[in-house]
């Protein structure tokens, strides 16, 4: 057997990697003008902010209840939306289904390109175009979700067993029917699994979505920041935790069951 | 089978519910129409003259991103130990992530005062609590070989962290920061929208100025930086892994 030099336990390009973030961090922050000293002045403000964060507004949950339940709406009806659209998409991003190569790479850079937009700058794009409320919220979620659907579905699609779409081309097979009888069968299940997630990312998303003025809770939550009115701020959190986590433990449980 | 049945009407019932509580937009189909056309038009002519500006915006933004995630990937390493050796930990950091980077920024906007030095910290406390949970789940997996032969020589136990531990984790540990970045050059893009510092505050100005031409500009910028980083961030952890 070979002897083999002992090798010191971090090696060094460690070391220089670290000192080089290092230089690249003060750079970046010198450039930020951040000066960490101001966190200290700032502290006693954001600390009588978490104050009043613990004294939330219980009465004005009336209010938000409803917005909240708006804001569930957006995010259900633009996933679903979002994995609907995914159809033909998810099948020609897979190499093994795809009609053609350039239909391939077209799709894998479609959704790539979908998902390099944030979700915030969508609605304010969609806000722009069909007005203030839900529906550029709606909107903005569909698009983000089909880039993500369509993303995973399709890397599913091209790790499904071969045998059923040969047999089916062997047999005379047009493309449309093969991915019906054979590709969609085996990947179904995920498909819904990959919505249900896309649903937990989009609800956490919806919240905010307001704040461009894409409807939903993100609206009462920015009035209420600009008017300074902390327990009402806490109240909105407070509920959206709550519908956050709901909706996550439904979803995950769904998931465990589908498959 | 009856269960399926079952949570599939469940489904149903909801996506229904969903549908007939839209509010319907204020515009009317026509103009939406040729307002998204303008819109289309004016983004596929980009006004080159704005690119300087553009670039210092989006500078800031990775700058942002850099150093957010700079500081989540050095503040997570105690957090995962706390979370690997604690269930305590674990619910710590699960309470720090559920708060999203934009209310961080409010809050942080409170005390800093607009700025990119409150989307910074909003991105390191938000990250902190993601690194944090799978930084612990990567410590979780250390081989206890190394500690224990460091231990059978008599080696002080002081020196089990920096001679058996951290070369087992610090791979995966650079790894998921970079991964981090990806992510956070996103984030680092909209938390303008809140004043909290980069090429965010100048886009939404020019989406609520309707100046498409602008938007355009800062979108193509926007999307080839991610595409570049999302490509070197892919490139790189191969390399780690």
């Amino acid at each position: 057997m070979a002897e083999e030099a002992p090798r010191i336990p971090i090696p060094w390009a460690w070391y220089g990697g670290g000192l080089l973030s290092l230089a690249v961090i003060f750079i970046s922050s010198w450039h930020l003008q951040i000066r960490p000293q101001e966190l200290l002045q700032g502290l006693p403000q954001m600390i009588r902010l978490f104050q009043e964060f613990l004294h939330p507004d219980v009465s004005y949950l009336k209010k938000v209840l409803p917005a909240l339940l708006d804001t569930l709406r957006m995010a259900i009806g633009g996933t679903a939306m979002g994995a609907f659209f995914s159809f033909p998409l998810l099948f020609w991003a897979a190499k093994n289904t795809a009609p053609a190569p350039w239909v391939y790479h077209l799709s894998r850079f479609l959704l790539n390109f979908l998902r390099t937009l944030p979700e915030l700058l969508l609605a304010a794009l969609f806000v722009a175009v069909v007005g203030l409320g839900m529906m550029s919220g709606l909107l903005a979620i569909a698009i983000f979700s089909l880039g993500i659907i369509g993303k995973l579905a399709s890397e599913k699609v091209e790790t499904i067993d071969p045998g059923p779409l040969e047999a089916l081309q062997a047999v005379g097979a047009p493309l449309p029917v093969r991915i019906l009888w054979a590709a969609w069968p085996q990947m179904s299940p995920d498909w819904l699994s990959y919505t249900l997630y896309t649903l937990e990312i989009n609800i956490r998303a919806a919240t905010i979505l307001g704040l461009v003025g894409a409807g939903g809770i993100g609206s009462l939550l920015t009035t209420a920041m600009k008017s300074l009115a902390y327990p009402k701020v806490a109240a909105i959190l407070l509920a959206v935790f709550f519908m956050v986590l709901l909706v996550e433990g439904w979803s995950s449980f769904m998931r465990r069951r589908i498959l | 089978m009856k269960e399926r049945t079952f949570w599939l009407v469940v489904l149903g019932a909801l996506l229904i519910w969903s549908f007939l509580g839209l509010s319907w937009p204020g515009k009317t189909l026509a103009v939406g129409l040729s307002m998204a056309a303008k819109m289309v038009e004016g983004i596929l002519h980009p006004d080159w003259s704005f690119a300087g500006e553009t670039l210092r915006y989006l500078l800031e933004s990775l700058e942002m991103a850099f150093v957010g995630t700079a500081l989540s990937a050095l503040l997570a390493i105690p957090f995962g130990f706390w979370a690997a050796a604690h269930p305590i930990g674990k619910a710590f950091l699960a309470a720090v992530r559920t708060f999203p980077e934009l209310i961080l920024a409010i809050v942080f906007l409170v005390g800093l005062g607009p700025g990119p030095f409150a989307g910074v910290m909003a991105l390191a406390v938000h990250s902190t609590g993601m690194l944090g949970k799978l930084y612990g789940e990567a410590v979780e997996h250390v081989s206890p070989g190394p500690r224990e032969a460091l231990l059978a020589v008599g080696a002080p136990s002081t020196s089990l962290l920096w001679l058996a531990v951290l070369p087992q984790v610090l791979p995966a540990f650079l790894s998921l920061a970079i991964y981090r970045f990806e992510i956070n050059v996103r984030a680092a893009t909209v938390l303008g929208v809140v004043g909290a510092g980069g090429i965010g505050t100048p886009l939404l100005f020019s989406l609520q100025a309707y100046a498409w031409p602008k938007v355009g500009m800062m979108l193509l910028a926007i999307v080839v930086a991610v595409f570049a980083v999302d490509f070197l961030s892919a490139r790189a952890r191969q390399k780690l892994v």
